[in-house]
């Protein structure tokens, strides 16, 4: 259980002070992966060093497995840190090490025998997938690989928390997906807590169970990834949301169909869970004698069930329409009359 | 035939000097490693937003570097006389001059250990911080493996700069080549006592340089 409670940090600058994280309440349950979304700037580099206390709040608590992070120091602070395991963007790996040189340096530094760190590391590399490259140096292997070796020295003293500092914004988008599985099946098969920061919602989508939204420091949504996705409300978020349920030219393909037709009524659905799988348009043009034109249509699936968006043009008198819409209220489905692209 | 060429070399006394040249090489170039990492490091942890971060021992730390770095050495033999005499007893021989080395050079190769460990990328120290490392882990452990061909670069240079100055020293009686070649060549103007003198610690020179390459390109992984 991690949890956060009114922690702010402020950052003296040449010009004055910057507050990097603004009263933020915020607590992350066992076991789930927990993501914070935002822009560069927003503050969640800086909160998820809180986490470990490589920043200290200017005021509030942090409390990560019932210790109070933001209050201890020295060998206390070092000894929950082997609990508290970290990945970053850039891998931050040692050059003058091999692959499993750099998995046994946390293990050196929390004391282990030899005999038994090489027993773990071997452990280790067989987990993330990385037998026979043991002897490699960094230099020597893809960023997917490097990220798996950072997954591999992060694990290694079991932690009960893994933070992730934009783990995969350095890599292509095929790698970062074989990562995000491979941090989803250890979220599943060890147990552990999982707190990462990223800039793009499909990592969001993908893996995580519940999120945070931050802006300019501050917490502005925070919940279920699957209700953040159907109904955001910050204009943040429905920026993010948009950069997984929009393609490329969606606008514009919007803002054509409107010019074309002024008089017809362009209607964004939202669909969640079972309810994608239904066939409610057919039965629409069926009972309501109306006609559907298709305009764009979406299915994210998430961690807690797919989520889909369509937009479609209805055709007919206004009475059908508008007994179409109410079916489609009743059936569950959210709808979004679309003024403007 | 050596002979008839260097009608005036008696390489009894060549030889002689040339071990000189090497022990004080030798033993000042480890020295200044030792104290000019220590100065290095010191230079950079207590720098602004490192680990150890501290205004005023950082800028007396910087302060002792600089001034020594500044004098020239052959002044800087001069100034330590005193100091040589009181250390050892004697300002002659080979021994003399070691303090004198190691002072001029050691500020100097701080210098270089500084800007080593400048390049190291901060992530790494970051990294060690967040697996819960002491700070001396991350000094023996991260610093010194992940800057250690700039380190090994930075004492070939350092001790081939060595080799210069013992030969400076030499003129205030230190012995060694450079010794040789001023006493016995230019001021009895025997030309090939100079040259041979030269030669041999241009050879000196070389190995040094050949071995720091061969070692930092070997310590590379990147």
């Amino acid at each position: 259980m991690i949890q956060l409670e009114n922690v702010v940090k402020k950052y003296k600058t040449a010009n004055g002070s910057l507050t990097a994280v603004n009263d933020v309440n915020l607590s992350i349950n066992d076991g789930e992966i927990f993501g914070i979304i935002g822009y560069s700037g927003a503050g969640k580099s800086t909160m998820i060093r809180l986490l470990n206390g490589l920043e200290k709040p200017t005021s509030g608590k942090v409390t990560v497995n019932g210790q109070n992070i933001s209050s201890i120091k020295g060998k206390e602070l070092r000894n929950a840190r082997h609990k508290i395991s970290m990945i970053f963007q850039h891998f931050n790996l040692l050059w003058s090490r091999t692959v499993e040189e750099n998995i046994a340096f946390p293990l050196e530094i929390a004391g282990i025998s030899k005999a038994e760190r090489q027993k773990r590391v071997l452990e280790l590399v067989e987990l993330v997938g990385l037998k026979g490259r043991e002897k490699a140096y960094p230099s020597q292997l893809s960023g997917g690989q490097k990220q798996r070796v950072g997954i591999a020295r992060a694990l290694a003293n079991n932690p009960e928390v893994l933070l992730c500092d934009e783990a995969t914004s350095a890599l292509d988008p095929e790698t970062t997906d074989a990562i995000l599985d491979l941090l989803v099946s250890i979220n599943e098969k060890l147990g552990l807590t999982i707190v990462l920061i990223t800039h793009e919602m499909h990592v969001i989508r993908k893996i995580c169970h519940r999120v945070a939204v931050m802006e300019a420091g501050k917490v502005v949504e925070q919940g279920n990834v699957l209700e953040v996705f159907q109904s955001p409300k910050a204009t943040v978020t429905k920026k993010f949301v948009s950069q997984v349920t929009e393609t490329a030219g969606h606008k514009e393909s919007i803002s054509q169909m409107l010019d074309d037709y002024p008089n017809d009524q362009l209607i964004k659905l939202f669909f969640v869970g079972s309810k994608t799988e239904q066939p409610v348009i057919s039965y629409l043009i069926r009972e309501f004698g109306v006609d559907v034109n298709i305009v764009h249509g979406n299915i994210s699936p998430t961690k807690s069930g797919p989520y889909g968006t369509l937009i479609v043009r209805i055709v007919g008198n206004d009475s059908d329409v508008s007994n179409a819409i109410q079916y489609l209220d009743e059936q569950g489905i959210k709808t979004e009359v679309i003024k403007n692209a | 035939m050596l002979n008839d060429l260097f009608p005036n070399v008696d390489w009894e006394i060549m030889w002689e000097a040339t071990r000189e040249t090497i022990y004080m090489t030798a033993v000042s170039t480890v020295l200044t490693f030792i104290i000019g990492l220590v100065l290095g490091i010191l230079l950079f942890l207590t720098s602004p937003t490192q680990l150890w971060a501290n205004k005023v021992v950082n800028l007396l730390t910087g302060s002792v570097v600089n001034i020594f770095r500044s004098i020239p050495f052959i002044i800087l033999v001069i100034l330590l006389i005193p100091f040589t005499n009181f250390l050892l007893g004697t300002i002659r021989g080979a021994n003399a001059a070691l303090p004198a080395l190691i002072i001029g050079a050691a500020p100097f190769y701080a210098r270089m250990v500084l800007i080593a460990l400048r390049e190291i990328d901060k992530g790494v120290i970051e990294a060690a911080r967040s697996m819960g490392a002491k700070t001396w882990t991350i000094i023996y452990k991260v610093l010194i493996p992940e800057s250690l061909p700039a380190l090994i670069s930075g004492i070939t240079v350092t001790a081939v700069a060595l080799v210069g100055y013992t030969a400076m020293a030499g003129v205030i009686g230190a012995g060694g080549l450079g010794n040789l070649a001023f006493m016995d060549g230019f001021q009895r103007s025997r030309n090939d006592v100079t040259f041979v003198a030269t030669v041999l610690v241009l050879v000196i020179v070389f190995i040094i340089q050949f071995i720091g390459d061969f070692i930092t390109s070997k310590t590379d992984k990147r």
